[in-house]
């Protein structure tokens, strides 16, 4: 069990997948200028990221290990989050249109972000078992959640904030993020 | 070898397996098709850029078919991809709509608007500005410096070689307002494409405050406006402004301005022909001319001699519907005299 609350405790905090591994800053800087597209994006990367976890872990101990594949991973795994992405999309679709149309381009933009591939891969290296791999993959999800809500409600404080011409938009969002993984150093020492 | 063939083969049944998945998600979570949506889908450019203001192409085709959005919605795409949707949603033709360009409002070319002083300096407008009002005599004028050309993302604004100001290319300019935010001295602004007249100067000083600086710049005369015989044009700020919904395109004023500040559309000017056929002799036209350019007597066919100017106020009063306007040939002769056909008694047509 404290396994289990170290995993969460190190994900979300410690070694957050933006702050301080440096994973998923495409989305990060990209979808943060509002809190409400931020969250719902983090929504998407946070059941994408939990079903990744769960079909990677089963890849990987029922699929690569036995043949040996294991310098596969990176391959295969990014097959699996790309088809994932792709099933989610079709059935959002047709089970909630609303949810479907909220998230929009983000969900398949979700493909593309590291942060998932990095969790899966992670995931192989720390030799996880089901139950560590799920926790692992959802609370890095929510650790990448936090840092990009915080992030775009600093954003939206910065719009309309008097900047300079020249610090307006990303040079001070650059800035701003460069500010926030400082802060998250803060957090190195608690585990 | 058998590495290779079982990490090949390993791969190559995954894809499998997830192909035949996600065929199957097809299959399951199948959306009713909407035939009009994806054929408005594949009208549009694709390229996502979000110009129109949805979330993408796909989120506009659903508005267009809906009918949420105007057809002409796509900024990239223009006319042209307008009316294949017009073809596909079966509507006749793009509703007639009043396109917007860019605008230069400034004629004030090298040659005509002097420099107070050489500029060396960042090649930049904005920058130019900033040292007092810029280089050129007149604080209104175009720099040319080439702000609006690194605003606009569609290549339709250029710095004339020879004239050193802006020029818009209208077949281009998608009317974005990137170059009217950009330019500095708000030489730019959208107006209209088509119009017959326009000012292009700001200039809102008076006379030799504007004459010693520039030789084509307004010098709020106001001649212009007492040329115009339909009190569109109002002088505001020492500047002639045109109400276009007064505007009947008689061009008077831009034939009248003493400086050519008032910019007419000479080559599209208009002019009245009587159907000879029609014409019943009511003399109901030759009354409504302001301009004396239709003679005759009554019962007799009426004769438009070179002095119209196109404003079509026959044409709107003619009980006959006997006068078009259609465009002229050589320029206008405001001296022109009456009498110059063989007058021809009318026939009426009861």
């Amino acid at each position: 069990m404290s396994n289990i609350m170290l995993i969460v405790i190190g994900s979300v905090l410690v070694n957050n997948y933006v702050m301080s591994q440096f994973l998923g800053i495409c989305p990060f800087l990209g979808v943060s200028k509002k809190v409400e597209t931020a969250v719902g994006m983090g929504m998407a990367v946070t059941f994408v990221m939990g079903l990744a976890a769960l079909f990677t872990y089963f890849i990987q101990a029922y699929v690569l290990v036995p043949l040996k594949l294991e310098y596969m991973q990176t391959i295969a795994f990014i097959l699996v989050i790309a088809v994932l992405v792709q099933i989610v999309e079709i059935a959002l679709k047709k089970i909630s249109p609303a949810l479907y149309q909220a998230l929009g381009v983000y969900l398949p933009l979700i493909t593309t972000n590291c942060a998932v591939l990095g969790m899966a891969l992670l995931n192989a290296r720390e030799g996880y078992n089901l139950v560590e791999s799920v926790v692992n993959g959802v609370a890095s999800a929510l650790g990448f959640t936090l840092s990009i809500v915080l992030f775009a409600s600093i954003r939206e404080r910065l719009a309309s904030s008097n900047m300079p011409k020249w610090m307006d938009g990303f040079p001070g969002a650059l800035i701003t993020a460069g500010l926030m993984a400082l802060a998250f150093q803060g957090f190195s020492g608690l585990i | 070898m058998s590495a290779i063939l079982i990490s090949v083969l390993v791969l190559g049944a995954l894809g499998l397996v997830f192909g035949i998945l996600l065929m199957f998600a097809n299959k399951v979570f199948e959306m009713p098709a909407n035939p009009t949506r994806d054929a408005v889908r594949n009208a549009l450019p694709g390229a996502n850029c979000g110009g129109c203001g949805f979330a993408g192409c796909d989120a506009l085709a659903e508005a267009i078919a809906a009918g949420k959005a105007p057809i002409s919605a796509c900024p990239v795409g223009g006319a042209a991809v307008a009316n294949e949707i017009a073809t596909i949603l079966g509507l006749e033709d793009m509703p007639d709509r009043v396109r917007n360009v860019a605008t230069v409002v400034c004629q004030g070319s090298s040659d005509r608007c002097l420099n107070k002083f050489d500029y060396h300096g960042i090649q930049d407008c904005v920058a130019a500005t900033m040292i007092n009002d810029g280089n050129r005599s007149c604080k209104y004028a175009c720099l040319g410096l080439g702000t609006c050309v690194r605003a606009c993302k569609f290549d339709a604004i250029h710095i004339n070689e020879k004239t050193g100001i802006a020029e818009v290319d209208p077949e281009k300019c998608t009317s974005c307002g990137a170059c009217v935010r950009a330019c500095p001295k708000n030489v730019l602004s959208l107006q209209p494409e088509t119009v017959p007249v326009r000012l292009l100067c700001r200039a809102a000083e008076e006379g030799h405050l504007v004459s010693d600086n520039c030789k084509i710049g307004c010098v709020g005369c106001g001649i212009c406006k007492d040329a115009c015989k339909f009190d569109a044009i109002t002088m505001v700020n020492n500047l002639p402004v045109i109400d276009l919904s007064k505007c009947v395109g008689c061009m008077m004023c831009a034939e009248s301005c003493p400086n050519g500040s008032m910019w007419g559309d000479f080559e599209n000017r208009l002019i009245a022909e009587i159907d000879r056929d029609l014409c019943i002799g009511c003399t109901i036209c030759k009354r409504n001319c302001k301009f004396d350019a239709i003679s005759g007597v009554l019962k007799q066919v009426h004769e438009v001699n070179e002095a119209c100017t196109g404003c079509g106020m026959c044409a709107q009063k003619c009980p006959k519907k006997a006068i078009t306007m259609h465009v002229r040939e050589h320029a206008r002769d405001a001296n022109a005299k009456v009498g110059t056909a063989p007058v021809q008694p009318a026939v009426p047509k009861e």
